[in-house]
């Protein structure tokens, strides 16, 4: 049989049905990666650095390894040295080796009896450091002089005579930018600054690992991807991949910031060096120090525009910090940061900087929202400068089918125009607004991947159908998955049961990122399910005496294809699968494949914000998203998408900043001081779903996760220039900022 | 033979130009030829990169057909959140 | 130090454990009584998913030693259901879509209740300041308060 490679009329599809995993999870049973325990289980605590940057001169472990009750400790002489560069600077961040490189950079590890035993012995760790100079400002370590985190580690990319620490530079773009700005009206050029943020995931980094000495292992823990755990873990510790069995845990939040490893491997040696089972769960001051925070970042931008709100010629210079290891951030921003305008000349430079900082991970749409929030910024201010409409301006110069985009990349269908259409014609745009009060908004944009997934559907006996899956369920996607199959196979949505695998348990899947999971996991669920339709039509087939071609698959039922093919009832899905055994065995379709055609995604945020003159504070008072989903599976979760994020880059441009001290401390390890938004700041977040269908999906499907933490930073500066007359060019616009720049303004 | 935008940062590896031509069918032939007639790109590609095709971006994927390709775009090796 | 013995009731039943004298009263109910419905997000009170009540009140478990449980009653989120019947809190997160992750709604479904106990009719506005000490960093918190306000109205016509 054939199936049409596009979809339209749904009766799965576009529901809201209740999750698989939502009743374990409002009634305390879900378990996620601190809740497993292990007979026999250890405790396990790190030692980390309490300088921003030393030599280690000396580990003295021998009194710690000598106190009762403690079974094994562990410094960096208990990992090899993977000749893969970047495996090599995973596991130095896991576990120090000749120096440490930020406050909180660990040192060493103890297993113990209990909690208590193991603090204590980490105490008796004697470890005599060198203090070097450190740089933690991005623009400081840029300069010829600035100390040196890492040395020679410049990418060739990178030009002469730059500080060391610079070791990625990129370049993208096309046009004459002499020529564009010589024809523009006005032309401003201004400098931003932003702040690093952490995801925030309320769940900290937990597992619990299990090795022997013959180096066969087990482990548990909440990753937002189990093979990226195998693959990373295998090559620090020496094994082969097929001798770690490793199974995601539920994941309590990871946004990026799970896309990595950073206790995993100090748990298995542990657990090799004790021969006991090990548990490690990271403190909350330790997922501040020590695990992923965000670039921080200095960008400068300069745009020509003509009178009429045209575009002539845009430039971004974007020097972003990863910490302390190279990382190649800055070439998405650098690719997003114009992602939205059709430009005739435009260029985007970007540069990554060591800095005695946490090695950055992704973040929803890594390098985008800082990118972009200086572009918007600067576009708004010129619609304010021109009397122009910011939604006006916008759209001509919006990017649209056909458009090359700054990175190069022709678009294919896209749903900008719609989401800019959609926010000017809503009743937000025009309502009227209260003293202190501004309106703003801003463009995003995600390009959004597709990459490997294998998926295997069982049909079961009873007529009810399994999913098995690679990807860790973040919000909501076994639900979506369920969804997919059922619509495919004509089945009802109750009868699939999708669960997420451990690593022996199916092949490889990539990390949940990049917005890619209902996107491919989806694909390949519809390629899995229509596998196994062309085995349930051959089945009845065979039971009609006719050719197998000439059997169709309608509405969870297999069907002669015309009248030619012969008069058979249907035989429905539980019909074909009760007879499964005597017609040839179990049923199951399966597809593994490295998807392309993921869409990228466009979304537009309306914000008004109300600042209080007296103290500088903030409030979101009403805020609607608009975003081009190509097609919402199930739309609750694509909202939720939408919310969450928006709610993120809120956090990102009014309060959330890591905070260091003159000595390179970070000063706000905590969510008491680092403060992420609660319910009481926050209004509605209201949402506009448009469905621009994406052409690489059958469904029109398009990742939806990232793109809604890019326009808050710039809606929300945009909203504030607005209402309180200030233009505020570093993020987070705290109290005490916004202060002294409405004090400046007089 | 198709013509393959590189990015502005390789641009040096390929005597300053914006693109090249080179005759391949697929994104393993591409990015083979690149190497070896542009030595200055081997790193990065051996770092990994991703290409985009008529608008869509392939990670890896080295059996992707360019020979009708339209556009062939190199871009940095693409990660997410 | 000695270990301290403690007699308590969580979710109505009768149970005792013996605890070091500074383990929290978290730490107890995951570790000693397999109660990990109670999750540490923070350890120092910010965020709430550790969230149960005390004699009624609500309280951040990690806040809590666990010796001052002695005689207590304990109500976590384990105790919410009625054997196989959802609470109508629980029912109605699961309708409004109202978690993602579910690491915080453990703690927030607590709270939740403790509030409408205290306040069956809130505004929008009261149910955002009850929650103010439970973070979320996945939803947004939208149809967070909008699920609380389905179950409460439901909860009043009961």
């Amino acid at each position: 049989m054939a199936f049409d490679e596009t979809k339209h009329d749904y009766k799965v599809i576009g529901t809201r049905p209740v999750r698989p995993d939502g009743i374990d999870k409002v009634t305390g049973r879900a378990l996620y990666g601190a809740d497993l325990s292990a007979p026999g289980m250890l405790t396990a605590a790190i030692l980390r650095s309490p300088h921003a940057h030393a030599k280690i001169v000396k580990i003295d472990t021998s009194k710690a390894e000598a106190m009762a009750g403690v079974k094994a400790v562990v410094t960096s002489r208990d990992f090899g040295l993977p000749e893969d560069q970047d495996l090599r600077d995973t596991q130095d961040n896991c576990m120090a080796r000749d120096k440490v490189l930020y406050d909180g950079h660990a040192v060493a590890a103890v297993a113990a009896i209990n909690a208590q035993v193991a603090k204590a012995a980490l105490k008796a760790i004697e470890v005599e450091y060198e203090k070097l100079p450190h740089v933690i400002d991005v623009d400081d370590a840029m300069k010829g002089d600035a100390p040196l985190v890492l040395e020679g580690r410049a990418l060739e990319t990178v030009p002469e005579g730059w500080s060391q620490n610079v070791t990625n530079y990129c370049e993208f773009g096309h046009g004459d930018l002499d020529d564009g700005f010589a024809r523009a009206d006005l032309i401003v050029e201004r400098s931003f600054k932003t702040g690093a943020t952490h995801q925030g995931y309320i769940e900290p980094h937990a597992c619990l690992a299990s090795m022997g000495p013959d180096g066969r292992g087990e482990l548990w823990c909440c990753t937002q991807g189990q093979y990226m755990v195998r693959e990373v873990c295998a090559g620090i510790m020496e094994i082969e991949a097929s001798q770690l069995k490793v199974t995601p845990s539920e994941i309590g939040g990871g946004f990026g910031g799970k896309t990595t490893v950073f206790i995993e491997p100090v748990a298995l040696a542990l657990s090799r060096k004790a021969g006991r089972p090990v548990k490690l769960v990271m403190t909350r001051e330790e997922v501040f120090r020590a695990s992923g925070p965000t670039i921080h970042s200095s960008t400068d931008v300069k745009i020509g525009m003509t009178k009429d709100g045209t575009i002539t010629a845009a430039r971004a210079d974007l020097r972003y910090s990863g910490g302390c290891y190279p990382n190649g951030t800055c070439e998405m921003g650098a690719q997003a940061a114009f992602a939205p305008y059709d430009l005739k000349a435009v260029r985007t430079y970007g540069w990554n900087a060591l800095t005695n900082r946490p090695k950055e991970i992704s973040y929803r749409a890594p390098g985008a929202p800082t990118a972009i929030y200086a572009v918007e910024s600067v576009v708004d201010e010129m619609c304010q400068k021109l009397g122009l409409d910011p939604v006006d301006v916008r759209l001509k110069n919006a990017a649209d089918k056909g458009t090359k985009s700054s990175y190069g990349v022709t678009f294919e269908d896209i749903g900008l125009k719609a989401t800019l259409e959609a926010a000017k014609a809503h009743p937000h745009y025009t309502a009227p607004l209260g003293p202190n009060q501004g309106r703003g908004l801003s463009c995003g944009f995600w390009f959004n991947f597709g990459g490997n997934a294998s998926v295997t559907l069982s049909v079961n006996t009873d007529g009810t159908v399994n999913v098995t899956e690679g990807n860790p369920d973040i919000g909501g996607s076994r639900a979506s998955i369920s969804m997919i199959a059922a619509e495919e196979l004509g089945i009802g949505y109750d009868r699939v049961r999708t669960i997420v695998a451990d690593t022996t348990s199916i092949g490889h899947s990539d990390t949940t990122d990049g917005s890619r999971v209902t996107f491919t996991v989806g694909l390949a669920t519809i390629k899995a399910a229509r596998d196994a339709k062309t085995k349930m039509c051959a089945r009845a087939a065979a039971l009609w005496g006719i050719d197998p071609e000439a059997v169709e698959w309608v509405d969870g039922a297999a069907q002669p294809s015309g009248p030619n093919a012969g008069k058979f009832p249907p035989m429905s899905l539980a019909e074909i699968a009760a007879v499964s055994f005597q017609t040839g065995g179990p049923i199951a379709g399966h597809h593994e494949s490295n998807a392309d055609g993921a869409g990228v995604s466009f979304g537009v945020h309306l914000c008004d914000i109300e600042v209080d003159p007296e103290t500088g504070a903030s409030k979101v008072v009403r805020y609607t998203v608009f975003q081009d989903a190509g097609k919402a599976i199930h739309p609750d979760y694509v909202e939720g998408q939408l919310q969450g994020g928006a709610v993120q880059g809120i956090g990102w441009a009014l309060n959330e900043e890591y905070i260091y001290g003159e000595d390179g401390i970070l000063q706000n390890p905590g969510f008491l001081d680092y403060r992420v938004p609660v319910a009481s700041d926050l209004p509605p977040i209201d949402t506009v779903i448009l469905e621009v269908p994406n052409p690489g999906h059958p469904y029109g499907v398009r990742g939806v996760g990232e793109t809604s933490i890019v326009p808050p930073l710039a809606a929300i500066a945009n909203a504030m220039s607005r209402g309180a007359g200030v233009r505020l060019t570093q993020l987070p616009m705290s109290p005490p900022r916004v202060l002294s720049a409405l004090m400046a303004k007089g | 033979m198709v013509k393959v935008t590189i990015m502005g940062a390789l641009r040096h590896a390929i005597d300053g130009k914006a693109e090249v031509e080179v005759e391949a069918s697929t994104f393993k032939e591409l990015i083979d030829k690149l190497s070896a007639e542009y030595p200055g790109l081997k790193p990065q590609i051996d770092r990994g990169v991703s290409l985009a095709v008529d608008g869509r971006i392939y990670r890896e994927a080295w059996l992707t057909p360019i020979g009708e390709a339209r556009e062939v775009v190199l871009m940095p090796y693409m990660k997410g959140g | 130090m000695k270990s301290i013995p403690v007699s308590t009731t969580v979710n109505g039943d009768a149970v005792d454990f013996v605890c070091a004298p500074g383990e929290t009263l978290l730490d107890a109910l995951r570790n000693r009584l397999s109660l990990t419905g109670a999750k540490e997000g923070c350890g120092t009170g910010d965020c709430g998913a550790c969230s149960v009540t005390l004699n009624g009140r609500l309280v951040c478990s990690c806040l809590v030693l666990a010796a001052e449980a002695e005689g207590a009653e304990v109500g976590t989120v384990e105790g919410m259901a009625d054997h196989d019947k959802l609470h109508v809190l629980q029912q109605s997160f699961l309708d409004h879509a109202a978690l993602q992750c579910g690491i915080c709604t453990p703690g927030i479904l607590v709270a939740s209740k403790a509030l409408l106990e205290e306040n069956p009719e809130p505004t929008d506005e009261e149910v955002r300041y009850w929650l103010a000490g439970n973070l979320c960093r996945c939803t947004g918190y939208d149809k967070i308060v909008r699920a609380v306000q389905d179950a409460a109205a439901k909860m009043r016509s009961a």
